[in-house]
């Protein structure tokens, strides 16, 4: 595997962050792909965003498993464990009452949905990856980043980009 | 013509764009933002020690009293047949009821793109999981047998004794549950990306405390794209949610056989209280906070409006509900429902119906006129006796319903709660408010990248605006 190396500069506002991520786009820079560029701010953009490209986003489907799963969990588990207790049955009342059950299977149908998603977004994160790339604490404050990996022969022009595209300070290693 | 169009489009555009009454100042700059929330986490005003000890000594007066119930057993509360719910199941159900706002502040006005509620959501989330938290003390306090609360929970067990699961009660600690976990997720999630921020200005072991619970946020298109669509996704859950739990709440009272309650309008009127109860708790909370952490600036007049609007339309649904179950029972074939209710508007509770009319249905029309809504001592007041209308509807259905029953022998007329009652209702009162203050000084109680973002976007609509006007001549 090649060795990869990291460039953060950061930028006054999403306006300038956008022009340079165009001019990334449009520079044919050896070792370098569009996809690895990273946009890092304070705020929720997505319009700067989709200057990067399409960058799918699948939690929905996770969503609607967990729905599935805990509404499955809710109503087999309960109404299986209650025809397991045949003991308790009493006369004219179903052992398994289904209106109920279905109370309950409700609710676990939407606990379901929330864990999966949420076990999802932090997978999305990838938060697995503890600190491996490059962050400044003015991108909290009112920053915009970009991150670029990058096979270290690139990283001079890469450079090169963002000074001319008015970058407030340029960190990364080589 | 086509001019005519052309200009018909101009004022279309413009009043796109046309900055609405400033909810927040729109000058105000990022970093500045980050320093006035920031700041409320070190050096809060005296009125909130006053607050935090005051609450504390109040939730230690509620624990003395559980403990004198603890040892002595529920009749040392008074609480014997017929009265055998008191003052504990209508707190609860006060509580559960509070809950509701920070959801619908929260969720419903996140989905409906409601910018004015980004600086005040937070506090508003927070305060529906710590009155999930109080309410669910409740349970245990009434249960008398507190080493026994493990019946509650829905799950078999060897000694046979299998939860009734066509009891409310079962439904209602699965729900309870559910509404409690998903909330405290929806709120520490949304909560993240300035949690991050809080790691970044920290030092010592504040650092580290906000770093483990800042799940690595470093704020990159691919974790900006992914909290946005789960956020949604959360808050599309959450809102079923809460008018489920609120409903179920209901089916406690609907499902029973007591005169009065077996009505089916009983769940929507149950969630539009809770929804109604929860708005008037959160401009009590607004108004202090404000003051409290010095937040003038995006805690304005103007959010403050929009609050006491949808308070009032929330009242009037409430009031709507209220009228249609009294004209149920009046118009019904329950002879004894229309004893009970004609026994509470002339009866012993009969002053404190009245004053539940009164504080709930009538006094919300002062939040209709402006220059009472905009005076900031006068909404404490009013939003308070709001809040004291909607816990007096809960002590409304309860103890009056079980003084006049089927039975005669039910016919209580002089019962009143005892010391320990109040003394633990009021600690739960300090409880919440204590947790509150806490929460509100370890966390940022306004959403720091949700007013950025506000901030941001009317910058961007204020200066299109600007481009599309000609400029005037020199």
């Amino acid at each position: 595997m090649k060795k990869r190396s990291h460039i953060l500069a950061l930028f006054a506002d999403f306006e300038e962050a956008a022009v340079t991520i165009a001019a990334l786009r449009e520079a044919s820079i050896p070792g370098f792909k569009m996809q690895d560029v990273t946009l890092k701010s304070p705020i929720d953009h997505p319009e700067c965003s989709a200057e990067l490209g399409q960058r799918p986003v699948y939690i929905q489907i996770f969503s609607l498993l967990g729905a599935i799963c805990g509404s499955g969990l809710g109503f087999l588990g309960i109404s299986s464990a209650q025809a397991n207790f045949l003991r308790q049955a009493r006369g004219f009342f179903p052992i398994v009452p289904i209106p109920p059950d279905m109370v309950i299977t409700y609710e676990l149908f939407i606990l379901g949905a929330v864990f999966f998603t949420i076990t999802a977004c932090l997978i999305m994160w990838r938060i697995y990856r503890v600190e491996t790339d490059l962050y400044d604490v003015q991108i909290s404050l009112d920053k915009i980043g970009i991150l670029v990996e990058a096979e270290p022969k690139a990283i001079a022009s890469l450079r090169e980009i963002f000074t001319s595209h008015h970058a407030l300070e340029i960190s990364g290693s080589v | 013509m086509n001019e005519a169009l052309l200009e018909e489009k101009d004022v279309a555009i413009e009043r796109r764009f046309e900055p609405k009454a400033q909810d927040i100042d729109d000058e105000i700059s990022w970093a500045q933002i980050n320093v006035d929330v920031l700041k409320s986490l070190e050096r809060p005003r005296l009125l909130y020690w006053v607050i935090f000890f005051g609450s504390l000594a109040i939730f230690m007066w509620g624990v003395y009293c559980e403990i004198y119930q603890y040892k002595n057993g529920l009749g040392s509360a008074d609480l014997e047949n017929p009265q055998v719910w008191g003052l504990y199941i209508a707190t609860f159900i006060f509580w559960i009821g509070m809950s509701h706002s920070g959801t619908l502040l929260s969720a419903i006005l996140l989905i409906m793109h409601a910018d004015w509620r980004k600086p005040i959501y937070r506090f508003a989330e927070a305060m529906t999981t710590f009155s999930l938290m109080t309410a669910g003390l409740f349970v245990l306090v009434h249960l008398g047998r507190v080493w026994q609360f493990y019946y509650v929970v829905a799950y078999p067990n060897e000694r046979w004794a299998w939860p009734n699961f066509s009891s409310p009660l079962v439904w209602d600690a699965t729900a309870i549950g559910s509404y409690l976990t998903t909330s405290v997720i929806f709120l520490f999630f949304g909560m993240i990306p300035d949690l991050a921020i809080c790691r970044d200005n920290a030092t010592g072991y504040r650092k580290t405390f906000y770093r483990v619970l800042s799940l690595g946020w470093r704020g990159t298109d691919r974790q900006w794209a992914n909290f946005r669509v789960t956020y949604l996704t959360l808050a599309c859950l959450l809102i079923p949610l809460a008018v489920s739990v609120h409903s179920i709440v209901a089916t406690d009272f609907a499902v029973s056989q007591q005169p009065g309650w077996h009505t089916t309008s009983f769940p929507p009127y149950f969630v539009a209280g809770a929804l109604y109860s929860g708005c008037a708790a959160i401009i009590t909370l607004f108004i202090v906070l404000r003051y409290t952490f010095r937040f003038e600036k995006y805690m304005t007049i103007p959010i403050l409006e929009k609050l006491c609007k949808l308070t009032f339309a929330i009242s009037m649904v409430w009031t709507y509900l209220n009228l249609i179950e009294y004209a149920a029972v009046w118009y019904g074939t329950d002879p004894i429902a229309k004893q009970a209710l004609i026994f509470r508007a002339t009866g012993t509770y009969a002053w404190w119906w009245w004053a539940m009319n009164f504080f709930a249905s009538v006094l919300p029309f002062t939040l209709t006129w402006k220059r009472l809504r905009t005076n900031i001592p006068i909404m404490l007041v009013v939003s308070v006796l709001l809040n004291f209308g909607m816990w007096d509807e809960r002590f409304m259905i309860v103890t009056p319903t079980f003084a006049h029953g089927y039975y005669p022998w039910t016919w209580t007329n002089g019962w009143w709660p005892n010391w320990v009652q109040l003394g633990i209702v009021m600690g739960s009162f300090g409880w919440f408010n204590m947790l509150f203050m806490l929460f509100c000084k370890i966390f940022p109680s306004v959403s720091m990248y949700e007013v950025k973002e506000m901030v941001y976007h009317r910058r961007v609509a204020r200066k299109t605006l600007q481009t599309l006007r000609p400029s005037p001549d020199p």
